[in-house]
């Protein structure tokens, strides 16, 4: 399986896209502009992405998870 | 549509609707851009708002007030209630804002602004340096549009900034992130705001119940990101409910972050303005950001329109002195303020609710329950009196 790769390594921060409400408090935390978020679509611009997990603790409803083990192309 | 406009308006919140029709009112074209397919929908909003709020720009309408609230109620941590009633001139009202900010794009539009939804804005244009019009999806097509000035109203994102070059990103232990929903057979007076404090219920932050008619209520709460390390705002809403309403049908849910900090230190930069939670103009200590909104918006909106009108493109930079005489310096106390409330352990909470409790119910002002709690506090007492005295 093929990992995806962040600024920093591979990618261990992960969006459940089936769950996200879109709301854009994730977006308004990460420091990167790593988030990119419409009307109803949500993603990580990986090379921007630190692996800080600020998105994951600001996440009103556990929608971006860490993934230690990194994420992988689906 | 045309190729370019005077003024360019991303989002169409409370905030960039006010930016819009205030420059659209000095005579210069505007056109305002919505990711959304509907300005006001989706609501990530306990809808509260003083009538003074509303009347600086709109008169009240029945159509979209839901309650007219005239009690606040704090609920300590060992369920003291504290209830607080305010005077006819402090009326407040619990919005539709689904119809409200509908209403406000409506007069930005009457003012003469041109509206586009399902519009992404997903970059800027820049000339010399400065910025000089947006990019935006579309239909699924990429389009480039000149504007001399631009005014970001992207709401909690505040991309649009980032991508001047100003630093718009919150520190995560400021964001208050919240959920919420809107439920109905929850009995509670149809004129009071509920507040609740607690390392239970909302620790660094607040629980809220705001009615909206007919038993239906608001219900949701914000806990600063860094609670979020260990526990989701959404399982202490469950929680919550489980407690006190496990069988409510609800209607909607929702969730949603507040910027509850300082404004930023610069919101405007050659060629663009920044507005509402682009800018970080919510009140930090009630976490309101409607009537604060709409007033930065329509500072910027004016000063846009100035700025076109006049021919002096560097006018925009005055907008940062405008909003802090307005509002700004005051969110720097009030966020202070916040450091402090916010900090108070469970006993405190309970024990300033039974002091405020001995006051007689007709003398309890929120001077008063300020100064009770403050004796608690002592070192607060500077940054209010510097609130009451700006
Ligand atoms: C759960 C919750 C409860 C709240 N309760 C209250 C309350 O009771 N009282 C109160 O006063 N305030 C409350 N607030 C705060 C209040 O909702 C906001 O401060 C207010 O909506 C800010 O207005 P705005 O116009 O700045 O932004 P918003 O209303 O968020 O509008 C921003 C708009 O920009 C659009 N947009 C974003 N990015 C783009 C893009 N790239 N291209 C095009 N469009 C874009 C969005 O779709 C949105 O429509 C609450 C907030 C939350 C989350
Ligand atoms: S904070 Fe959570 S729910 Fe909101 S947009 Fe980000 S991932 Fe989705
Ligand atoms: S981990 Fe940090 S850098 Fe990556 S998306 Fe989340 S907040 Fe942004």
């Amino acid at each position: 399986m093929e990992l995806r790769y962040a600024k920093t390594g591979i990618l261990m921060i992960e969006i459940l896209p089936d769950k996200c409400d879109f709301c854009g408090c994730c977006v308004g935390v990460c420091p990167e502009d790593a988030i990119e978020l419409k009307e109803a679509e949500i993603s990580i611009i990986d090379e921007r992405c630190t692996n800080c997990a600020k998105c994951v603790w600001s996440c009103p409803i556990e929608v971006i998870v860490f993934n230690r083990d990194g994420v992988t192309v689906k | 549509m045309k190729s370019n406009y005077d003024v360019i308006v991303v989002g169409a919140g409370p905030a960039g609707s006010m930016a819009a029709r205030f420059a659209a009112e000095q005579g210069v074209s505007v056109l305002m851009l919505e990711k959304d397919r509907d300005v006001g929908y989706p609501v990530r909003c306990g809808e509260a708002i003083s009538k003074e709020g509303v009347e600086e720009f709109i008169d009240s309408d029945e159509r979209w007030i839901k309650a007219h609230i005239n009690k606040f109620s704090f609920i300590a941590p060992d369920e003291t209630e504290v209830i607080l009633q305010f005077d006819s001139r402090q009326e407040g009202y619990v919005l539709e804002r689904k119809l409200f900010d509908y209403e406000l794009a409506r007069t930005a539009a009457e003012a003469g602004t041109e509206i586009l939804t399902r519009a992404y804005v997903n970059g800027l244009l820049f000339n010399d340096g400065k910025v000089s019009g947006v990019r935006y999806e579309y239909q699924g097509k990429q389009n480039e549009i000149k504007a001399k000035i631009v005014i970001a109203a992207d709401g909690v994102e505040s991309r649009v900034g980032r991508w001047a070059g100003l630093k718009t990103h919150i520190d995560f232990r400021d964001m208050e992130c919240c959920t919420q929903i809107t439920a109905a057979n929850i009995s509670v007076e149809p004129d009071t705001l509920y507040f609740y404090f607690g390392a239970d219920v909302a620790p660094q932050g607040y629980f809220w119940i705001f009615p909206k008619g007919n038993n239906l209520a608001n219900i949701g709460l914000g806990v600063s990101g860094k609670v979020g390390k260990t526990k989701s705002a959404q399982s202490y809403l469950n929680s919550f409910m489980d407690k006190y309403y496990p069988d409510a049908p609800v209607l909607t849910s929702i969730a949603g972050g507040v910027p509850s900090a300082v404004t930023l230190d610069k919101i405007s930069a050659p060629g663009i303005v920044l507005v509402g939670d682009a800018a970080r103009q919510v009140n930090p200590l009630s976490g309101g950001g409607i009537a604060s909104g709409m007033i930065g918006g329509s500072i910027a909106g004016r000063i846009a329109g100035e700025a076109v009108k006049m021919n002096k493109p560097d006018h925009i930079l005055s907008y940062d002195k405008a909003w802090n005489d307005r509002l700004g310096k005051r969110h720097l106390i009030f966020n202070r303020i916040k450091g402090g409330i916010y900090n108070f352990s469970d006993e405190k909470f309970n024990k300033i609710a039974k002091s405020v409790n001995k006051i007689p119910y007709e003398k309890r002002t929120l001077g008063k329950v300020f100064t009770t709690a403050l004796m608690n506090q002592p070192s607060l007492l500077v940054d209010v009196a510097k609130v009451f005295l700006i």
